[in-house]
Order: C-alpha cells, then structure tokens, then sequence
C-alpha cells in the first residue's frame, strides 16, 4: 500500500467529516440563557476519529482486495465456519454444549433475557421463511410482514372470537399464511426483480392498512389485547413460567423449522427453486413448473411467517399494526441477506446477531442505531456473502471411467 | 414426427411469424437458416411453449401440442438448448447436468447418460466441480448441449449453438451434432445463422424470411441454390 496517497486520502476525508458534522456537533444553542455554545473540542475529535476510521478502512479494503489473490481455488469456496462445521470431531461436542446451553438458558438468565431470546428466535423462523422466498427462490419479497401479521392476527381474533387456545390456532395461523402466500403469488407470477418487489411492497402495506382501518374487523389501531399465553396442559402458568414455556416451545419449533428447511433445500423442490433464482428461460426448458415452483416458495415461505406470528401473538398478548409496519419486512430481510442468503446456519446467525446485538447495544443509548448501521456496512463491505455464506453439497462424481487427468481439447 | 402447420406467434401487437409450416421426420437433422429477425427462434420458442402461438397448430408424434405449458411439452420429450446458453451461472457442472434431468427418476439411465455426455464432451469430466459460470464460451455451449441431451429428447431443439464461439470450436460442436444425431437417433431441429455450417450437417432446410417460409429443399440442393448462396452464405 502506497502509504503517502492513501494518508492525504484520509486526510481529505477528516476534512469533509469535520465540515458535516459541525452545525450538529459544535453549535448548540441553549435556549434557556440564549447564548450559543461553541464546542471546538468536538470537531478536533470527529477530526481525529475521522480520519483513523477512513484510514483504517482502506487498510482493509486493500488487505481485502490482496487476500482474494492469494487464495487458492480450495479455500475459496469454503469459509472457516463451513470447513469447521465439515469437522466431524468438534461438531458434536459443540453441538452438545449448544443443545445443554439452550435448554438451561431460561434457568440461568433472567426472565427479560429469555424474553429477548423468544424475540430472537421469532425471527429465526420468520428468517428462516424469507429465505426461502429470497435466498433459494430469488424473489425479492418486500411485504414478508404481512403474513406474520396475518398469523398474529388470525390467532387474537380466532381467540377473541371463538376462543381458541395456541395449539389449535398455530396450524391455522400456518394455513392461513400460506393461503395469503398463493394469493400473492398469483398476480406476481409474472414479475421478477425490482417490479416484484414493490408488488410486495404493496402487499404488505395493503394487509397493513386494512388492520389499520378496518376497526369492526380487526379493532383497528388499538389493537387487540388479553391474547392469552400458551397454557401448559390447562394450567395458567405465571408470567415468569410462561415466558420459559413459550422458550421452550419456540426453540421446539425453530428446531423443525431449520430441520424441514435443510430438507427443503436438497429435495426436488429445492433444486427447482434454485434453477428459477439463477436462470428463469433455461428452468422453463429444462421442465420446471415455472408457476408451480413460484407459488410454491411463496406459500411455504409463508407459512413460517404465519406460525411465527401466532407465536408473537402469544408471547406479548397484545397486537396492534405497529407491529407489522414495513420496518419489519427489511429487519428480516437483513437477517436473510446478512446471514448469507440460502444458508440456514447463516440466517440463524443473523438473525441472534440482529436482534440481540441492539438489545445490548442499548449501554451506548442515542448511539445505538448508528453503530447498528455501521456494522451493517461494515458486514456488507468485508463479507458479502453473510456471515455463513451458502456452501451448496457438493456431488461427488462416482463413476471411474471418467479419471481426474487432464484431457487434451481438441 | 414434428409437424407445424400455419403458426402465427405475435410479441405484443408485432407479428413474429406469419403461418409457418415445417414437418420433421425422426431421426432427421432440419436446419431452419434465415437473417437476423426472420423469426427463426420465435418458431423455436413457440414449439417449446415458452412464446405460445396465437393460431395454428403444432404437432408431435401425432398429437397436438399447442397450448400445453413448456413443462409438459419437456416432458413428451422435446427439450430445448436455448439461444444464448442459459446455463446455471452459481450451479456446478455436475448439477447443471442434473437440471437437465429434472424430469427423470431412473438414476441409472440418468448415470448412463452422464457418462455419455462426458463421453461426447471429455473436457466437461474435468470440469464437473467447477461453476458453469466459469467456463469458457465454447465449454458453456457443450455444457448446455448435455444439459438437453440429460432430459433423454426425442426432438432437440437448438437454438445458434454457434453464437459467439471460434469457428473451430463451432466446426467440434457441429461434429458432435451430426455424431447425436447418428448414435442415439435423436432427431434435431437446428435453428442457425451459419448456413453454410448448418447446411452441411443437416438432411433438409428450411429457408425464413421474415416471418415466412421461403425456400424448403434437401440440404445439399439448398447449399448449391444460387438465391441462397448468394444471400447466406455470401458467395
């Protein structure tokens, strides 16, 4: 790395940063004695932080760039985590301590803890099912809320209504989902890309909406409150118990869910998806059901969508649109993107390191969100594959008429 | 065995073809030669389902097939190699092989007809682990072509399998046509910009001019046409 051009870069940079940030952060007026502050001390900061933080960015674009070259064909195509997870011996020891840490977890931390952790693991699953949709299937779904709201939903009115308990309204909230993935599906089979995300887009703000408005249906923005927490065999359990009852049913869940999906991914279906998300003309003549297959992703997305949101309907037992705004559609959407799209270890990485990482980010309160975003584009920049990036199973050749030497082109 | 009588397809309101006919024999190669935008590959793409016709009729084997989805149409045994490759980018060589057998479920004729393909295309055997994105024009070519004959065809459709590729690889590629042709029967419906090539290996032509059938004759008799030699093969 020339290092002269690079520093006066940085140097440039500092420049500029202490230019923006000035009005905010050496001007304050204080309005109780009317005069107006000077704080010089801060730009010498922002100048300082500035200009290592740029230059340590280049140091590691450009290491970035020079490791790409070194790395052989191998190593490649196989990140550190996915060569640890190939190694028989250390998986089922982590693995073990990982089972023994998730079960004793409720009973070692404290109930707000698990109540985080709960949170974390809805998105699991609703990460889970996105990435069905975007990261096997390559449709970019921008209103994935919108079936999580139809599940919360479907289990507060079914519950205020009829009264139904959590275990009869988790399939239909399932069902449901995926009845409203094919609705969407229907119209969007035809659209790919940028045109179908705001097709979603719309969706999810639609099924917003009508929550919003529709007050005779769905209560409106009030919401609907007294959902009643999963009971344990008839018995009402305490807040506390529910909470670690509800923990234990979502990690039972989040179980099969990551169980059914690792099949999802190398069955029929699966391989269907994939063909569709990287070459739709040669799908078609390769016989795929190009409509089938779509509909498909959507509904199955869906579906997790749908349990997940029963699931958050029981944990606050209280749910208003708020919850379901587009914000929520891109969180997941991150989870899906940043854990490594296609990759069921990546989307569960992603999806703890989502939700957790602003909860104890809350120490540094008012900064919470830049550091948030800071990381995302740092993550974005240095790895963009996600966290895990896919590693699709590789097909070992059996044959041996064909061997490995070199063969003339002719 | 395939026959195609007065096809019309439109793009939008554009009128691609204006009432094609072509009949296919099994075990034939037919090559359809015409300039750029005759409506070569329309008439491909309307006999795999991808651009439907709007009036006409197609048959194959007898039966009609106009109307039914691409994905039934691969499954009465008519498979496509599509203009411009199409192969999958992120997908091994292997498991683009495997795309191609996605209708199938005997694994052992699937096997079998691996070890063929790799037979007609060694340098795909060496290449299997490797990203389809990664090869070369030419590999990705022969990749699309085993990728097809992977489906087991009846009628295989190929759309300017020369595209963009060096003429002696163009020259190995119609070689392995011709040699698809002769030991597995599959009969060939090839559409082509290089006449001369395409005349060469083909037993009959069909001459496009836009939207239309112009000239239908033997291969060899198309090739010695003065017309023809004049305004394709540039004679």
């Amino acid at each position: 790395m020339n290092l002269f051009p690079e520093l006066r870069k940085s140097f440039i940079a500092s420049l500029w940063f202490m230019f923006l940030t000035f009005p905010i952060m050496v001007i304050r007026v204080n309005t109780i004695e009317n005069i107006v502050e000077w704080r010089w001390m801060n730009l010498v900061f922002v100048g300082i932080g500035s200009f290592f933080l740029s230059w340590l960015w280049r140091y590691l674009l450009s290491r970035k760039e020079m490791g790409v070259n070194k790395k052989t064909d191998d190593q490649d195509r196989t990140s550190l985590v996915s060569r640890l997870m190939k190694n028989k011996q250390l998986i089922i020891p982590a693995a073990a301590l990982l089972a023994i840490f998730t079960i004793i977890f409720p009973h070692i931390f404290s109930t707000y803890q698990t109540s985080i952790m709960i949170t974390a693991l809805i998105y699991v699953m609703l990460g889970l099912g996105l990435n069905i949709v975007v990261g096997l299937a390559g449709l970019l779904d921008l209103g994935y809320v919108a079936f999580y709201a139809v599940g919360a939903y479907a289990y507060g009115l079914l519950n205020y209504h009829f009264g139904l308990g959590f275990w009869t309204a988790l399939p239909v909230g399932a069902a449901l989902g995926a009845l409203f993935g094919i609705l969407l599906g229907f119209p969007v089979l035809r659209l790919r890309g940028d045109y179908l995300a705001i097709v979603t887009l719309g969706f999810g703000e639609i099924i917003r909406l009508i929550l919003e408005n529709w007050n005779e249906f769905s209560f409106g923005p009030s919401g609907i409150a007294n959902i009643p927490r999963p009971s344990f065999f008839g018995m009402d359990l305490s807040i506390q118990w529910a909470t670690v009852y509800i923990y234990y049913i979502v990690i039972g869940i989040c179980c099969i869910t990551i169980v059914i999906v690792g099949r999802l991914q190398d069955s029929r279906i699966g391989r269907a998806w994939i063909a569709l998300r990287e070459d739709e003309i040669a799908c078609q003549a390769m016989g795929i059901d190009k409509a089938r297959t779509k509909l498909n992703a959507f509904a199955l997305g869906a579906t997790w969508a749908g349990m997940a949101g029963v699931v958050f309907a029981a944990k606050t037992t209280f749910i208003n649109p708020a919850s379901f705004t587009i914000w929520e559609s891109i969180i997941i959407l991150c989870i899906v993107v940043l854990g490594g799209m296609g990759s069921v270890v990546g989307v569960v990485s992603g999806a703890l390191v989502l939700i957790l990482l602003p909860e104890y980010l809350r120490a540094f309160s008012e900064y919470r969100l830049l550091i948030f975003g800071a990381i995302l584009i740092f993550m974005m920049v240095f790895r963009p594959g996600g966290i895990v990036s896919d590693v699709r199973r590789v097909y070992r050749f059996e044959s041996s008429a064909m061997d490995d030497k070199p063969q003339e082109y002719s | 065995m395939l026959k195609i009588s007065d096809v019309k397809t439109y793009y939008g309101n554009i009128q691609a073809l204006k009432g094609i006919n072509v009949e296919i024999a099994q075990g034939e190669i037919i090559t359809l030669i015409g300039a750029n935008g005759a409506g070569k590959t329309t008439t491909l793409m309307s006999v795999s389902g991808i651009v439907p016709p709007r009036s006409g009729d197609i048959f194959f084997e007898g039966n009609p097939i106009t109307g039914l989805k691409p994905h039934e149409i691969v499954e009465l045994g008519i498979c496509q190699v599509p203009e411009g490759r199409h192969i999958f980018p992120y997908l091994t060589v292997l498991e683009n092989l495997d795309m191609g057998a996605f209708l199938r479920k005997d694994a052992d004729g699937v096997r079998q007809d691996r070890d063929y393909v790799f037979s007609l295309f060694p340098i795909l055997a060496n290449r299997r682990h490797q990203a389809g994105g990664t090869l070369s024009g030419g590999e990705q070519q022969m990749l699309a072509i085993s990728r097809a004959l992977m489906a087991r065809p009846r009628l295989l459709l190929m759309d300017e399998p020369s595209l963009g590729l060096a003429p002696l690889i163009v020259r190995q590629i119609f070689g392995i046509i011709k040699k698809i042709n002769e030991e597995s029967r599959t009969t060939i419906f090839l559409v082509e910009q290089n006449a001369n090539l395409a005349l060469k290996i083909a037993h009959r032509g069909y001459v496009m001019e836009n939207g239309r059938i112009t000239q239908t004759d033997t291969a060899a008799d198309l090739l010695n046409n003065e017309d023809v030699r004049k305004a394709y093969l540039g004679v």
